[in-house]
This record gives structure tokens, sequence and C-alpha cells, in this order.
């Protein structure tokens, strides 16, 4: 008789049948047997049985994942901490596809599980799912579509490498259709180095497809903007990814690795001092910088211009955040923000300090 | 013109009574190669030679430069004639640590499977240098003492009629007709000053770089290596006596491609004379009429920006590239592992990620200085376990990562 894989799949509130965005913070539930695309699954793999569903508003997770997270692990505990030899074998969240709060809902749940209850999880996403990132290095993501139009192929895929990695087989990226965790790995290709080398400059000088080794991390280089044309009526903001905050590091910005900006008022401010202003900058010595905070964000001779009349104005909130370990993608969010309040303030002209 | 490479393998190395091949066995006269050795270098104090064999339980340790022994049977000039070398026999110059990148050779076991080392009889010699010597004096008398020793060995070829006898008929000057793709050979060699250096036809490579160099001289022996580098991408005397991509290019020259020329180039350290170098490199690919380059390297970190100028400067005027990298992307392999990239470089041949731990079993015999090993590159205070396995990085192994593709190691992201 074929062996027959029991399963416990994740749904949010839309593909479990629950309802849409109204349903988006209803708390998880498990319902016994297959639900919407679980259905299909088995109709797929007639060696596959659904044995529960567990369905989650995807909102509620995100926005409460370490309560949601406890609330699932108790509803799954009884089903894979179970003594029979009946128990469900992995966990199939998903396909989430190009939804990023399901995305969220589908790894955090894969993640945990795994680590649990030392079982497969899997999940399916589109690569560009802003969850992926979050994900990929410890869950196994499945490449899928951006909406359920790629569904069959997506389940197909989640099924085949969830069993695949019960069975211990060995698992390749492209051959088994999932997101790299990004780890690079090393291991002997049948020809030595420079051999390949030359394959590969063949290839691509004949325009055949060639595939890169090591793919380059890309930079974002951004191109300085024009010579502000009249400093003297212009107006100038300070930013800083100096970590210069109000005593007490009032919005609590990390030390490395910032999750956020702050906005602070300068009214009535003709330079910083160590009472009032302090850095929440890790990975320097803050010592020079708490004893005069202008050595990182230079307020008093900004003031002293002000009143040369080297420029127009000073706009009367600054910026800062932590520049230490803090993600190039979290960067870029914070500058496209803080330059969307700029521009609607009438800010011409930025002096940006770092450390 | 012509230049010929006479092959010889030998079935195993012992220590003999005089310094002969006979019937595919090296002997070596162990005291007539100390005495020769101390003779022509008054700064050597003591060398001890050993020799090991493919398969042994041996591990040498704190390896500075492996070269091939050989001697040239005809021809007066380099790139002319005939020269006979021993094919599967290398010498191994060991010494105390000096810039704390010396490396290991492990003769079996796991280590044995990342160096191409571990499959040649090596004749090690562990040279300790007389007191007070700058680092610059002890590592030239290392190195000079390994390359004599390899003329000492090279000498019982002389009247053997070798295994293979490979033709290497000079490029032709002219470019010739043909639907082939013309390929150049861009060699960067590691010449950053401070024991960084690489020595070609004599002359430090600092000199007189970059420049167009007629390939039948390199496979005779032009270049030398006088690098304290991680060991796993030091290209050593042997790897640039066997450079890979050299002997690939002439094996395929007429079937699938044509084999247009060599630039060698230096990678300096400042960045006026990175972006001066590469200009000066990239005219001189120009000059052989390349349509693509391979580009290998030595070392890693500074020299990755000298790759990336010179591919996207390569690649900008039109000459595709293959550019051959090591990585280190961490231990666990989720770090970024270049220092340096451009869009351009779009084929990159990968020769592995030189963080990756290995575990070497114990050996029973270790060859070389045993206690500088916890300093080795790649190592860490507590490599030594107390079971005499030692945990390293791959770096810490000589040629694991060779960037001019001498070994089948890769890495890809899983």
């Amino acid at each position: 008789m074929e062996h027959r894989y029991r399963v416990i799949h994740c749904l949010n509130q839309f593909f479990g049948g629950m309802g849409g965005e109204e349903k988006a913070y209803q708390p998880p539930q498990l319902f016994e047997g297959a639900r919407g695309p679980g259905m299909l699954l088995e109709n797929l793999f007639p060696n596959i049985q659904v044995a529960a569903t567990l369905v989650v508003g995807d909102n509620y997770l995100a926005d409460k994942t370490e309560r949601a997270l406890r609330e699932i692990l108790a509803l799954l505990t009884p089903w894979y901490a179970a003594e029979s030899a009946d128990k469900p074998k992995f966990l199939l969240a998903g396909p989430a596809f190009n939804a990023g709060r399901y995305g969220i809902a589908c790894g955090a749940i894969c993640q945990m599980v795994q680590k649990e209850f030392s079982i497969p999880a899997v999940t399916a996403m589109y690569p560009q799912n802003p969850a992926v990132i979050e994900y990929k290095k410890n869950v196994f993501i499945v490449r899928a579509g951006k909406d359920v139009m790629d569904m069959e192929e997506a389940l197909r895929n989640m099924a085949v490498l969830g069993i695949k990695q019960l069975n211990g087989e060995e698992l390749d990226p492209d051959r088994d259709h999932y997101i790299p965790h990004g780890q690079r790995k090393n291991y002997f290709a049948e020809k030595t180095g420079a051999s390949r080398a030359i394959d590969m400059l063949l290839r691509k000088l004949a325009g055949k497809q060639i595939h890169t080794e090591c793919t380059m991390p890309l930079f974002d280089r951004v191109e300085p903007a024009p010579p502000v044309r009249d400093m003297a009526s212009a107006r100038l903001a300070l930013v800083t990814s100096g970590g210069i905050v109000p005593r007490g590091n009032p919005d609590r910005i990390e030390a490395a690795s910032a999750s956020r900006f702050g906005t602070y008022s300068l009214n009535g401010l003709s330079r910083f001092s160590s009472e009032t202003h302090q850095t929440a900058h890790g990975g320097y010595d803050p010592t020079f910088a708490n004893d005069d905070p202008n050595r990182i964000l230079p307020l008093d001779v900004v003031r002293e211009l002000e009143a040369e009349g080297a420029f127009g104005s000073l706009h009367d909130s600054y910026y800062a955040t932590v520049g230490n370990g803090t993600s190039v993608a979290n960067a870029d969010r914070y500058g496209f923000e803080i330059a969307k309040l700029l521009l609607a303030d009438g800010v011409q002209a930025v002096i940006l300090t770092s450390t | 013109m012509i230049f010929e490479r006479g092959d010889i393998g030998v079935d195993n190395v012992r220590f003999g009574e005089q310094t002969t091949l006979e019937n595919k066995v090296l002997f070596l006269d162990k005291k007539a190669l100390i005495t020769f050795l101390l003779s022509r270098d008054t700064h050597i104090a003591k060398c001890v030679v050993s020799i090991t064999r493919p398969g042994d339980s041996t591990r040498i340790l704190c390896v500075k430069d492996v070269v091939q022994p050989g001697s040239k049977v005809r021809g007066d000039r380099l790139g002319e004639g005939r020269r006979h070398v021993l094919k599967n026999v290398a010498i191994v110059t060991c010494g105390k640590i000096v810039g704390y990148q010396e490396g290991i050779i492990d003769m079996s076991g796991e280590g044995a499977l990342y160096s191409p080392f571990s499959t040649t009889f090596n004749v090690v010699l562990d040279i300790v240098v007389v007191p007070d010597l700058t680092p610059r004096q002890h590592e030239e008398t290392v190195r000079k003492a390994g390359l004599a020793a390899a003329d000492f060995l090279g000498e019982t070829t002389q009247a053997v009629t070798p295994d293979t006898v490979h033709p290497f008929p000079a490029l032709e000057k002219e470019p010739i007709s043909s639907h082939l793709p013309r390929l150049v050979y861009l060699y960067m060699l590691l010449s950053q000053g401070l024991l960084h250096d690489t020595y070609v036809l004599g002359r430090n490579a600092r000199e007189g770089l970059p420049r167009i160099i007629d390939p039948l001289v390199l496979l005779d022996g032009a270049i030398t290596s006088g690098n304290c580098v991680s060991a796993c991408d030091k290209n050593t005397t042997w790897h640039h006596q066997n450079n890979p991509v050299l002997q690939e290019l002439w094996r395929r020259h007429g079937r699938d491609l044509l084999f247009a020329g060599v630039v060698l180039c230096t990678e300096p350290v400042r960045l006026s004379d990175k972006e001066t170098l590469a200009e000066t490199s990239i005219a001189l690919v120009h000059e052989l009429n390349a349509d693509g380059v391979i580009l290998s390297k030595e070392g890693f970190g500074n020299p990755d920006a000298d790759q990336m100028l010179l591919t996207r400067g390569l690649e900008q005027s039109g000459v595709k590239v293959v550019a051959i990298t090591d990585e280190f992307a961490g231990a666990d392999g989720f770090s970024q592992s270049l220092a340096d990239s451009t869009v351009e470089a779009d084929a990159v041949i990968s020769v592995g990620n030189a963080n990756e731990r290995i575990l070497l079993p114990p050996m029973e015999q270790l060859l070389g200085p045993i206690n500088d090993l916890s300093k080795l590159a790649g190592a860490w205070p507590h490599s030594l376990h107390e079971d005499g396995s030692l945990e390293v990085e791959l770096q810490a192994i000589i040629g694991a990562t060779n960037e001019l593709g001498m070994q089948r190691l890769s890495c890809r992201e899983v």
C-alpha cells in the first residue's frame, strides 16, 4: 500500500472560508479536515490527507504575533505531540502568493512549528513578497506566482518538498522550486574552476544563457542633487544617522539596527547641550557625543550661519536615526519618508550627518 | 619556435646515497641537499628535510611555498626548447610564522580533498633562520631555499625520457582569420609590498607591469611567489608553474577558441594606482584584439576592487569577461562575500567560501614548526582539539580556494 501522509494545513481567513478583510482579526481556529486549497491538495495527491486546517486572520497574526503564535502552538500541540502513529507528519502553510501579511503569518507559523516539533514545514510565496526576506533564511518557501492562478503548481511543489524533507532527501533550490535560504555553501563541481571559466566565457560570447556562480551584491548609488541655486533664501533642515535625540531617547530608537527614526523640535534651541540631548547610537564611544551633541549634529554653527544670513531659514524640526547595523532596506525607507516630510514643508537643502 | 614540457611521474620518493631518478623512483641524498642549501645561504641556521606521500597520516604545518622541481634540457632562453618536470613531486617549504598567513597540507583525510598537494610526493623543508633577520630577509631565505631545492631535484630529470611531452607552439603574431572567439588571459599578481610580492623574470612584479607577456615564458617558470597571504588563495610558485587557465587555453586553442595572449597585471594598494593600472591593462587587452577575457585573482578583500575595476572597464569597452574569485561569506555562509561589486560582473566563477569550517582528523605525523599552529590564519585559539583534530576555516589549507581555478571546489546559494 502506498504510504499515506497526514498533514496540517494553515490558511488565512480568506482562503479558510471565514470571510474577507472584516475577518482579518480572527483569532486562530482549528477545523478537522481540509478546507479550500486543502481540498485541491487532496485531489492532487491521493496519498495526502489534511488532518486539520488551521485558520487565522492575517492581521491578527501580524499585529499580535507573539500572542497568536502562543495560541496556535496550543492548538497544534495535541496533534503533533500525540503518541499516535497516525499523527500528522508535516505542516503546509498557504500559498500566500504576494500577500504581505498572509506571508508573515505563513512564515512565522512554519518557523515556530519546525522548531517546536522538529517536523518539516513548507510555505509558498511570490519571491517579492515582503515576508520572504524575513523568513527565507529559516523556512522553506516555494516560489509561487503573484496570485491564485498559480495555486495548483504551488501546492504541488509545497507537498513534494515536504515529503522529500520527511524522507531526508537531498534538496536543491532550483530543482525543488524553493527560494534559496541565502546561505553560501561549498560543493565540488564536476570541472575545475579554470575549465568552468572558459566554458562560461565561450557561452557568454555566443550569446547563450549563463549562470554566474556568485551574484553581485547590488549597492544603490545615489546621484548627488544639483547645488542649491539660492542659498540666501533656502530653507535648510538637519538630518542625522548619528543618533542625536532628546535626553531619555523618547522614541526608544535602538542603539543598533534601528527600527525607526524620530522627529524632534528645534524651536527655541540655539545649540544642543548635554542637559537637553544625547546620542542613542551604539558602536562608537559616545563620550564626546554626549558631552557636546553639536559634534555630531552642528546646530550651534548652523544657528550662527542663520544669524549671518548664509541661508534663508532653518526648518523647525530635525530628524534622527541610528546608522549602526541598520539594514539598507530600512535606511532606504527612512530616507524616503523623511524626504517626503521635508518636501511637504518646503525644505530645499539638508545637512546630513553620520558617524 | 616551440616550447615543450616533458612530464615525468614517479612511483615513489625515498632517501638514498645519491640524488637520482631510477625506474620511476626518485632517490634523494638528504645530506647533500642540506649541505647545498646551507652553503648557498648563510641565513639558514638549520634545515630539516622530510618526505611525505599521498595517503600518509601526515599534516604539514606553516607551509610558505610549493615548487615543482624541474630543469631545462634544451634551449638557452626562457620559453624555448624543452623543460622536464617531476609531475607529481613538490618541494614544500615551511618556517616560523612571519605573516600569520602560512598554511596546512593534509596528506589524507577530509582536508586532503581540498589541496592539490595531497596528491604529490612532497619533499618538506623545515627551515630555521639565523637570529635577528627582518621578516623580509626571513621570507627571502625560505623562498630561495625552495627554488634552489627544486633545481637540485630537477637535475635528475636531465637524462630521463618523459612519460608525456606537451608541445606548445608559439602564438601567431598576426591575427589569423577564424570564426573562433579570441580569448585573452588577464593574469592578476598580488604585489602590494610588505611581504605581498610576486616575482616575474626575477624582478618584483611591482616594476614593469602591466605588460603583454609570451605565455611560453610563463609555462617555462617565469613567475615565482613571494607571498605571505592567506593559504587558501595564495598562488604558490607551483600554481604559477602549472597555471590551469593557461593550460586549458592552450589545450582548446584552435578547437573552440583562439588563445590571443596574456596580459600580466598587478594588484596595487592605492586607489589612483588601481585606476591607472586598470586603464593601462585594458588598453593592452585591446591591443590583443580580445573578444573575451578570463580574469584570475590572488588574495581577497583589497584585490576585489582591482578585479571589479578591470571587469567594469573591459565590459564597458565591449570585451566580455569571466572573473574567477573565492568568497568570504562567513562561517555560516550568510554574509555578503565580496568587498566590492559591480553590475558588469555578471559572469563570475566562485572557487568556494574560504570561511567554511572543516574538522581535520588527528594525524600521526606533524611536519613543520608545530608550535605556531593556532596562529595560522583561519585558525583560532581553540582550533586544536584534545584528540589532535584541528578545526579550521578552509582559509588555512594551501590552495583550497585557488583563484587560478586549479580546484573543483565551488559555492552556491542554498
